[in-house]
């Protein structure tokens, strides 16, 4: 009872101190009265350029993506009624990396700084709702994540063609990143455009949350205490995949921190979905901003991509959920 | 006065006919058993009176309002619905499963508040869970999982109920204490329609039976005058021997 009144609070305030220390650490050595005087607005233009404009944008971005990937993850396994269930195996990232990359290989994205998250909504939203459409016909979650193994592959697949096509190395590796996943060089200019998406579809799954909790009952039990199963549904797709969708247009497709938050939760919050949603959002930021301060300081000669990191932690995470689950409900 | 009313309820599916011009009603007050063997259509005729599946012909009213145009909401508070399959997602503890029946009265889990938390006491109370009540639902053994499942129809607190089997795979004493808890919920002013395959246990409790065979009603009454050894006989093809509501039963025909 202790941990669960203690479990938002404490988990906002380690992503606040995660973030900070994200601030104390990079290329040129800032010590710690430096930066706390480049927040306030005390230090010299090179120290707040440094804290401004390089290391806050870098760590909120890391945040907001593993909240917005954390919170999407916890709903999709309300939806579904399964721990497996998340954006990346899913492939909801994929698709929704596809048709970001479609939308820069094409130039859209020049065209408007809007075209770039919305292409990623699309790709996210499409990707979601096939899923959804599948969930209605089959009970079983097999189906489901083979589902989202041939999303990635072909998602994969046209990506490679992509690239083989790409008129030069520059837009080469920008897809790379994008397959990876990284929020290096990340700006509040592009953290603007993707969070209006993240806070309305965080909007519209923490309004219907009460729904996932329902559905702990299988649908036909959560239709007879009175959910309305089809406005559900749409509520989730629709919350996950704006969600999903700006997050990769933001960092790219970064794989796995949504199953592994959420199972780390569940046990706190009595395995309520409704109750899982905002500590999972909350833990799943504070996982990526520390994977990317072990990005930053991993004396590498090439700066390891943080959905790299983020797969390193997170796959083994999955097969062991996958392995240690009782056949019951598939 | 709470009533469900089902007139001509049908249902097709390619060519089969699931259910086949259906009428019967339920009010408060009454514990109807509905009987019939496999596949007669009883969930079927349940889903569709409950509006939770579209009829090809016929309709289902309740308290006069067409439960197809009913909101969800608004028809869980008047039915409480135990389906058949009573899947668990998540291993939730007992009092937060519970605690869902009150979800059309806008109650979120873990959050209970002044009339939500009584009628989950009460319920809770009712079926024997109090010392249950913070074990996690995959820890318990069918029987209890049967209570609880009828506490989370109870806290609901509706006039209605509607039980498809829910002494399923339950041994005889567990099935007389669900039973029980029917009784008494019919008792205390609920009517409540149960889907039984124990003909015994349906001839004992129920105010009256209604009986299905191939999507059909061919029988709706009292026990006293629609259980006979020849109904046994056409609608489950078993001989057997009745004698008030005691049925002896001798093998297939």
């Amino acid at each position: 009872m202790i941990a669960r009144g203690w479990l938002t609070p404490g988990l906002a305030l380690a992503s606040v101190l995660a973030i900070f220390a994200a601030c104390l650490i990079g290329s040129t050595p800032l010590p710690f009265d430096r930066v706390m005087a480049a927040f306030f607005g005390g230090a010299e233009a090179g120290d707040r350029l440094v804290i401004w404009s390089i290391r806050l944008p870098r760590a909120l971005a890391a945040f907001i993506v593993g909240a917005a990937l954390g919170l999407s993850g916890a709903a999709l396994q309300g939806l579904l009624r399964n721990p497996l269930a998340e954006p990346g195996v899913l492939g909801v990232s994929a698709t929704a990396t596809l048709f970001a990359t479609f939308s820069l290989y094409y130039g859209l994205a020049v065209v408007s700084p809007w075209i770039l998250p919305i292409a990623a909504i699309i790709g996210a939203l499409a990707a979601t709702l096939l899923l959804t459409l599948a969930a209605v016909r089959t009970q079983s979650v097999v189906t489901l994540i083979l589902i989202g193994v041939g999303l990635s592959s072909f998602a994969g697949a046209v990506m490679s063609l992509l690239m083989n096509l790409a008129p030069n190395p520059f837009s080469l590796s920008d897809m790379i990143n994008w397959m990876l996943g990284s929020v290096a060089n990340r700006s509040f200019n592009e953290i603007a455009f993707a969070a209006p998406f993240m806070v309305a579809g965080a909007g519209v799954l923490l309004a219907t949350r009460r729904g996932l909790s329902a559905l702990t009952l299988g649908e036909e039990a959560a239709s007879g205490i009175g959910l309305n199963l089809r406005n559900q549904r749409i509520y989730t797709v629709v919350g996950a995949g704006m969600a999903t969708g700006a997050s990769v247009a933001l960092a790219g497709a970064i794989g796995f921190v949504g199953i592994v938050a959420p199972h780390i939760v569940r046990p706190f919050v009595g395995y309520d979905p409704a109750r899982s949603l905002i500590p999972s959002a909350l833990l799943a930021g504070l996982i990526l901003v520390l994977a990317d301060i072990g990005v930053r300081i991993l004396p590498t000669d090439n700066e390891l991509k943080l959905g790299v990191v983020a797969a390193l932690i997170g796959a083994p995470a999955f097969v062991w959920i996958a392995m240690r689950r009782r056949a019951v409900n598939d | 006065m709470t009533e469900l009313v089902a007139t001509g309820l049908t249902l097709k599916a390619k060519d089969a006919v699931l259910v086949d011009n259906a009428s019967f009603t339920l009010a408060k007050g009454e514990l109807v058993a509905l009987l019939g063997p496999n596949g007669a259509g009883k969930t079927s005729l349940i889903r569709l009176s409950l509006g939770l599946e579209t009829p090809t012909a016929g309709k289902a009213r309740l308290n006069d309002v067409d439960v197809e145009t009913l909101d969800p909401i608004a028809r869980a508070r008047a039915v409480a619905y135990l389906p058949q399959q009573r899947p668990l997602a998540w291993p939730a503890r007992v009092r937060d499963v519970v605690a869902l029946g009150r979800y059309s009265h806008g109650a979120a889990v873990g959050r209970l508040r002044g009339a939500d938390a009584e009628a989950v006491d009460r319920a809770i109370a009712a079926c024997d869970l109090v010392h249950l009540a913070n074990r996690p639902a995959d820890t318990l053994s069918g029987g209890e999982l049967a209570r609880m499942h009828c506490a989370r129809a109870f806290a609901a607190e509706a006039p209605l109920l509607v039980a498809d089997e829910p002494t399923g795979a339950l041994d005889p004493r567990h099935q007389f204490r669900i039973m029980d808890l029917v009784k008494s919920f019919v008792d205390n002013g609920g009517g409540a329609l149960v889907v039984l395959h124990d003909i015994q246990l349906a001839a004992r409790y129920a105010s009256r039976l209604i009986w299905m065979q191939a999507g059909r009603i061919i029988a709706d009454g009292s026990p006293a005058e629609t259980l006979t050894a020849k109904r046994l006989e056409t609608v489950y093809g078993v001989r057997a021997r009745v004698d008030g509501t005691r049925i002896e039963m001798d093998g297939a025909l």
